[in-house]
């Protein structure tokens, strides 16, 4: 309704922006001081660092031994999003395309993991997979991550395979394609955008994902996000500004896929994938 | 149908009948890893909750709720989930019914993914030296004279409130304005022509039909805050004030190595967040739930 | 029925416009509404008149001009201050309320006495004659169900003027026509004035008191649904009377209100100006006043593409050498291939300024 606003309406309109640009303000400082700090030579007391250096990069990078655990990181994170992948799409078009028996229950089993925060899950499965010697290596690492990659990209698949006209399947049965094929030469073109947003976004997930990867690595298998809280953590033993180059790096790793993701899905999509899920 | 009597149908196209055929099987890969990494491990750990070293059944039950150093840590996490999920859907509500006459959501809803997108343990880094007695927050309270002293919000309980709402704000937002964005505005202005003003359009129409959506986005939001680990370890007070349940499951596991103790931890936050999403959709069924449309359209 | 109108003499819109951003919606439109009036809003879409319906209700604020009930300027009241009914087309039925909730909304927010407004509920409803489905939901209702609940909506709170945008454009064709004519019985029961938003001139035609044609923001008729299918005082307005054909031509003489046209190739035909012409014109004629002549002075000649036997007479096209699609109706069965002269009586065949269709 945007008729003849009432002075209380415009108040209140600008009580609410401000509001917002306050916290909009703060977001942006908060991630502005990080990166200043990171270029900072020596910043006590002051607005301002007393002088600019990229030299924290370096240090970062020598003594996080970086190279190794972007390494990891992206070794991990490509790791789930092919094995989510491979595991998700047929799955969701199974469930998008049959009726059968048990499939409430099989739709519940994928949405408890979205459901359930990590670290409730992640505790239990941390012990399993630690008796099992999985724990502390990599291939640990990948699996715990599959737990919420595989079921999201199940759901964000579902409905694009939905609208896609069965027609076009049972035509290509009609000309002799198998299921293998029809999935090569029919569906994979067709399902092609959603397939790499959903991918995509498993990709930002897991590279931000902290509480399975820390319940889960050992020192050779840590991701960024994990070498990054321990550093936080040991505060004081590293210069300040070399974990604040880290935490600089970490954010480029994660936003580059993130803009990435943004052309290809709206932001409101992400979040509210959840919604739809839960309105059942 | 057919003439001669056929054979009696193989067990393939009986499966097949009933919806069991090779697409169906595509689900198997899917629904076994998450058994396996997921619902076998929940159970063992269940199993293995009622396992304690002192062999008793429910030892790690008693000692949990005998410790006040333990249980306290429901409280602890409630005192944090609750206010700060309240706080957020409170704010969330307004900005969301502004935000749905813009034409430019884009560009706002990006910047709100951000904290989403770089996580707890960015977040509570970038707050540590933002938020710090010499971060440009207290420089500046100082500078517009609202405090003598500098302001360190960091490393108490305040900390960790802030960095679970810079976090779960853009979270609690979006889905809000989804849930906004799906009432038919054509209700609004017909409550409008038939005499309702802005607070009569809020409560009568409005209010009722956002109820569902809102006892879900408030389930999710809480669910998230209430397993806070990264911030309650790096920007709260971690051995007092800000002992989160996370906290105490993740030391009986990693620092006291009593996997028992730790599952039973677990179990215990798991339920204790279940029983209040129960709580908040049981009440969700005495609302309206149907589509929030205007009829055919 | 009890449910009366409010008093009023006359509804007057002067010069309203509407801009959204540098695209004028409305160009200043005048018109004069009188109390117990059924107006019809014609046009395509796009031509300004659901957003000049959205200015009467206060759903959009005008950019220019006034909207007056009788000497109170309104345009400046929000929509809950007017008190207009209005039926929207999707009818934004309330999904959470009952049926009579629903009717009883706008009686609630005007403080009506409950004994009264239930009173008034129950008339709306019977009036609609949905008695039997007070209680259920919205959405248990079929689609002209509902469609009864939002007029029963708008007419319980004894609207001045009730407006409706498109109602009948969700419903099946059947439906309509049944609706079309509780409508008009509401309307005459209720004495009431109603503003009818339609891009259907079948509609207009059957429903309206007076018809106002809008095109690209602006009116360019108003007048009976007699004047406006007989007479129609511009080609576009004649286009959406159903003046499928336009031929243009020279003009070759004028003799007191008639003009005959000469279309080159020997195409002659005589008809009634509407408006000031020059070198110029365009004659436009219904299918159903185009008919086959013997005579060789007058018509068209074209050749038969299509023909149909429809009981009665035989519709047809036919090309003219310019290429332009005639439609005709006649008693004579014609082949199709054969040259046939086409023309009409100079009452029916209206001559109106242009170039060409």
């Amino acid at each position: 309704m945007h008729s003849n606003p009432s002075l209380s309406t415009r108040l209140w309109a600008t009580a609410l922006w401000v509001a917002v640009g306050f916290f909009v303000l703060n977001l942006l400082a908060l991630i502005g001081s990080v990166v200043v700090s990171s270029f900072g030579t020596r910043w006590l007391g002051t607005w301002l660092p007393a002088g600019f250096t990229t030299r924290w990069y370096a240090a970062a990078w020598q003594e996080f031994q970086l190279d190794d655990v972007l390494l990891v990181t992206f070794q991990v994170a490509f790791s789930v999003v092919i094995l989510s992948g491979l595991l998700g799409v047929p799955a969701a078009y199974a469930m998008a395309r049959r009726e059968f028996p048990g499939k409430r229950a099989l739709m519940l089993l994928f949405l408890l993991p979205l459901l359930v925060p990590p670290i409730t899950y992640g505790i239990p499965m941390a012990t399993v997979l630690y008796q099992t010697g999985l724990g502390g290596t990599m291939a640990g690492v990948i699996l715990a991550n599959l737990v919420p990659t595989v079921p999201f990209v199940i759901l964000v698949m579902i409905p694009f395979v939905e609208q896609i006209d069965p027609r076009i399947e049972d035509a290509a049965r009609v000309f002799g394609a198998g299921t293998f094929r029809l999935f090569v030469h029919v569906l994979t073109p067709l399902l092609l955008p959603g397939v790499l947003a959903a991918l995509l976004l498993v990709l930002v997930r897991t590279i931000a994902m902290f509480e399975l990867t820390f319940l889960t690595a050992g020192p050779t298998s840590q991701t960024l996000v994990v070498a990054l809280y321990y550093s936080v953590f040991a505060a004081g033993v590293r210069a300040v500004q070399a974990v604040d180059a880290m935490a600089v790096i970490y954010m480029l790793a994660t936003l580059v896929w993130l803009v990435i993701a943004l052309r290809f899905v709206s932001p409101t999509q992400i979040v509210s994938r959840a919604k739809q899920q839960n309105a059942h | 149908m057919s003439a001669t009597a056929g054979p009696a149908p193989t067990l393939r196209l009986r499966l097949a009948a009933r919806g069991l055929d090779t697409v169906t099987l595509l689900v198997l890969p899917a629904a076994l890893v998450i058994l396996a990494l997921f619902l076998y491990p929940f159970l063992y750990g269940l199993w293995l909750s009622f396992r304690p070293k002192d062999g008793s059944l429910l030892g790690n039950y008693g000692r949990f709720f005998s410790d006040p150093f333990l249980y306290d840590t429901i409280w602890t996490t409630m005192r944090l989930a609750v206010p700060v999920t309240v706080l957020n859907l409170l704010l969330a509500l307004p900005v969301a019914f502004r935000v749905r006459l813009m034409r430019r959501q884009r560009l706002l809803t990006t910047i709100l993914i951000l904290p989403i997108t770089l996580g707890t343990v960015l977040v509570a880094e970038g707050m540590l030296f933002y938020f710090g007695a010499q971060g440009w927050f207290s420089r500046t309270v100082m500078t517009l004279g609202l405090s003598s002293g500098p302001v360190k919000l960091t490393n108490s309980y305040t900390g960790v409130f802030l960095s679970l709402l810079i976090t779960g704000f853009p979270f609690t937002f979006l889905l809000t304005l989804s849930y906004v964005t799906g009432i038919d505005s054509s209700l609004e202005q017909a409550a409008a022509t038939l005499g309702a003003g802005p607070r009569s359009r809020f409560r009568h129409i409005f209010l009722p039909l956002l109820l569902p959506g809102l006892a879900i986005t408030f389930c999710l939001s809480f669910v998230q805050a209430y397993s806070v680990f990264p911030s309650a370890v790096l920007v709260g007070e971690p051995a007092r004030i800000t002992r989160v349940i996370s906290i105490a499951a993740y030391q009986a596991a990693f620092e006291e190595y009593d996997y028992s103790m730790a599952s039973a931890i677990a179990m215990i936050m798991g339920f204790t967040q279940l029983a209040v999403v129960v709580a908040v959709l049981a009440s969700r069924q005495l609302a309206y739930r149907g589509p929030a449309g205007g009829g055919k359209g | 029925m009890t449910i009366h109108a409010a008093d009023f003499r006359e509804l007057r819109l002067e010069g309203m416009r509407r801009a959204f951003g540098t695209v004028n919606a409305l160009k200043g439109i005048d018109l004069r509404i009188a109390r117990g009036e059924f107006i019809a809003l014609l046009g395509p879409s796009g031509c300004g008149k659901s957003t000049a319906l959205n200015c009467l209700a206060g759903l959009l604020p005008l950019t220019g001009g006034s909207i007056w009930l009788d000497d109170q300027r309104i345009d400046t009241r929000r929509p809950e201050q007017r008190g207009f009914g209005m039926v929207f087309q999707n009818y934004a039925l309330f999904p959470h309320m009952s049926v009579r909730r629903n009717v009883a909304f706008g009686l609630l927010m005007r403080g009506v006495p409950k004994a009264e407004a239930a009173r008034r509920v129950e008339e709306a409803l019977a009036t609609v004659r949905l008695q039997a489905q007070a209680d259920k939901l919205p959405g248990q209702l079929s689609g002209g169900q509902q469609q009864r609940v939002a007029i029963a909506r708008a007419i319980a709170i004894e609207p001045p003027v009730v407006l409706m945008d498109e109602p009948l454009s969700n419903l099946d064709a059947k439906l309509r026509l049944e609706m079309r004519a509780e409508i008009r019985r509401i309307h005459e029961g209720l004495g009431s004035t109603t503003i009818y938003v339609t891009h259907d001139q079948e509609e207009a035609l059957s429903l309206a008191d007076r018809i106002v044609v809008m095109r690209e923001g602006e009116i360019r008729q108003v007048g009976t649904p007699e004047e406006l299918y007989a007479q129609p005082a511009h080609l576009d307005v004649a286009d959406f009377m159903g003046y499928r054909n336009r031929l243009p031509g020279r003009i070759a003489g004028r003799e007191g209100g008639l003009v005959t046209l000469d279309m080159g190739q020997g195409g002659r035909l005589t008809g009634t100006m509407r408006e000031p012409l020059g070198e110029t014109a365009v004659i436009a004629v219904r299918p159903d006043d185009m008919t086959t002549t013997d005579e060789n002075a007058s018509g068209v000649p074209a050749t038969v593409r299509a023909i149909e036997y429809r009981g009665r007479e035989f519709h047809g096209i036919a090309t003219t050498s310019e290429g332009i699609d005639l439609f005709f109706h006649t008693e004579r069965p014609v082949q199709v291939g054969t040259l046939v002269r086409l023309a009409a009586e100079p009452q029916r065949a209206l001559v109106f300024a242009g170039e060409a269709a």
